[in-house]
């Protein structure tokens, strides 16, 4: 398994002007884990997302999923990967309908060519089976999230816990084996954030999809982490099972005494 | 006042400059939808494009529709051209940087094609005449204010529908909405930013070629429908290219009405009037959305 494991992130730095957000960081997730990412507001969480998935390039340092390097790649290279994910900061586009949001997570596999007509949001105006294939997905992951009730609505018109499950369904809608889950409990309600803990794991048990999650919760990291990443100042503090990391002095030190 | 045929006419009249203005806005707000840069090379692409129709047409003695062909494709690769090799290679580009970027373009199109092709006035013809007419119910238009508001009505709905109905569409507008987001959905923004010059280059050029019989075909041809519009995007905003078709007819129906009811002979300034006006009182429909985010 360590021989070969399915994503590595190895030395990987990232520096803006005189700041270091990532030094040398390294770590590996097996298949089918859910690993999770802590550390205090600033340690560098979002740019090691950022790194990963091609929004910011790391400066040195290299990125790999099934032993294919993806350093660099652009975000739309590395979505091809099956990496997915969601923001700290909601990114959806907030004049379309949940469903037309959740659609376009399925452009990667629409047919391709320019006048390919199979792609029509306009419902009803043409039922290409390409489209109603499409369609049918949406709708499960529509059912998965219990979000029917928000399915025709302007996301924009959304509370914000929706629309971070909103989101969730956007990234499944790529169909990804890596999903990159950017602080997906904050500013959810307590019920919202039972039912993420709930969907997480079934994202992980159905689809055997891994997931590398950030979350400054850490009563749910605890509860639904197989291990845990601490990393201060862009560097890894500790790195090992629940047990191992929540009672490291470090840790707590640096980040749950914080709290 | 007016008796009802006048009004009509005046109406018919509007759409068909109007048309040739919707074109031009449409053509530089397809751009400027994909990457928040007003094109000022917008005009002379055009031209440039209607030179090489003009070539085709009279050094080659090819029928209209081959040179019309031709012509696109010129425009097409032209506007993927610059995109590709000037405007993508910016590092770390402002717009005041890429707006002076489409001006030098602008430039040095406009000393190629008095150099390459002359600058003295050339006849460009099209099958469709502007001294013959018909009547349709009362109002006398001419076969090429005919042909100007088919086609560009024509033009405007294939536009709808490749936005609206297909596959690239849909990335160009998701792109257009949230580019990061599109991104991570697996749309390349290179892309959509590269096809958008092209298109809005192929519609450039049809709008100049629908309005070069008019006047005349010189290496300024475009400078007026530019700045028309221009106003036109401004007026119906930037942003919407709905807002700015219909901006285009109205700027034409504010222009006759001008020309009617005060002079003829400064009818251009109602487009500069109209950028002035709304920019003073509603600036924030100009070049607004921007913003700015935290990943
Ligand atoms: N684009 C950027 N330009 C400059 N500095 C940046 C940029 N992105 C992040 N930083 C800086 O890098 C450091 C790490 O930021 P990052 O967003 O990764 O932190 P984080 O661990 O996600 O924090 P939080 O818990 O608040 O989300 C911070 O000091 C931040 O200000
Ligand atoms: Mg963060």
């Amino acid at each position: 398994m360590s021989n070969n494991p399915f994503f590595t992130v190895d030395k990987i730095s990232k520096s803006f002007g005189g700041l270091q957000a990532l030094k040398e960081l390294s770590f590996h997730v097996n298949k089918g884990e859910i690993y999770s990412v802590i550390g205090p507001n600033g340690a560098g969480k979002s740019t090691l997302f950022n790194c990963i998935n091609g929004i910011y390039k790391p400066d040195t340092g290299s990125v790999k999923i099934q032993g294919q390097e993806i350093t660099g790649l652009r975000p739309d290279q590395v979505a091809a990967h099956k990496i997915s994910r969601t923001f700290q900061n909601i990114e959806l586009f907030s004049n379309m309908t949940t469903m037309d949001n959740i659609l376009l997570g399925r452009h990667m596999h629409m047919k391709t060519g320019v006048f390919s007509a199979s792609a029509m949001l306009w419902k009803n105006s043409f039922s290409a089976k390409d489209e109603t294939e499409h369609r049918r997905k949406v709708d499960e992951i529509i059912d998965f999230l219990d979000l029917q009730a928000s399915r025709n609505k302007l996301v924009s018109q959304l509370p914000y816990g929706i629309q971070k499950i909103a989101e969730l369904g956007r990234a499944l809608a790529t169909e990804p084996e890596l999903l990159l889950l950017d602080e997906p409990a904050a500013g959810l309600t307590n019920e919202e954030r039972e039912d993420l803990i709930f969907w997480i794991r079934d994202i992980r048990d159905e689809l055997g999809i891994t997931i590398i999650l950030i979350e400054h919760n850490i009563q749910m990291v605890s509860e639904i982490s197989d291990r845990i990443i601490a990393i201060n100042f862009g560097k890894k503090l500790v790195e090992g099972t629940v047990q191992e990391v929540t009672n490291n002095p470090d840790v707590v030190r640096a980040y749950l005494g914080a709290d | 006042m007016m008796d009802f045929s006048e009004i009509v006419t005046l109406i018919v009249r509007s759409v068909e400059t109007g048309s040739i203005y919707a074109l031009v806005g449409l053509a530089m707000g397809i751009i400027y939808k994909a990457s928040e840069v007003p094109n000022f090379a917008q005009g002379e692409m055009a031209t440039f494009s209607t030179f090489i129709a003009f070539m085709v047409l009279t050094v080659h003695g090819a029928p209209f529709y081959v040179a019309f062909v031709v012509s696109l494709l010129f425009a097409y690769i032209l506007g993927i051209a610059f995109e590709f090799l000037c405007v993508r290679r910016a590092k770390n580009p402002t717009i005041l940087s890429m707006i002076i970027l489409t001006i030098g373009l602008q430039m040095v199109l406009y000393g190629l094609s008095g150099w390459v092709f002359g600058t003295e006035q050339r006849a460009f013809r099209l099958p469709f005449s502007q001294f013959e007419t018909v009547e349709i119910g009362g109002v006398v238009i001419s076969h090429l204010g005919l042909a100007t508001i088919i086609a560009s009505f024509v033009l405007m709905c294939l536009i709808y529908w490749f936005l609206e109905h297909t596959k690239t569409g849909l990335a160009m507008r998701a792109s257009q909405q949230n580019s990061m987001a599109a991104r991570i959905n697996g749309i390349s923004s290179n892309r959509v930013v590269n096809l958008s010059f092209g298109i809005s280059s192929i519609v450039g050029a049809i709008a100049a070629m629908l309005f070069a019989p008019i006047i005349t075909l010189s290496p300024d041809l475009m400078w007026d429908p530019l700045l028309k519009g221009f106003a036109a995007a401004v007026l119906g905003g930037f942003a919407s290219l709905p807002g700015i078709v219909f901006g285009g007819y109205i700027l034409a129906l504010i222009e006759n009405l001008f020309g009617l009811w005060f002079s003829l002979e400064y009818k251009s300034v109602v487009a500069m009037g109209i950028i002035v006006l709304v920019l003073y009182i509603k600036p924030s429909g100009l070049f607004s959305k921007h913003y700015q985010r935290k990943v």
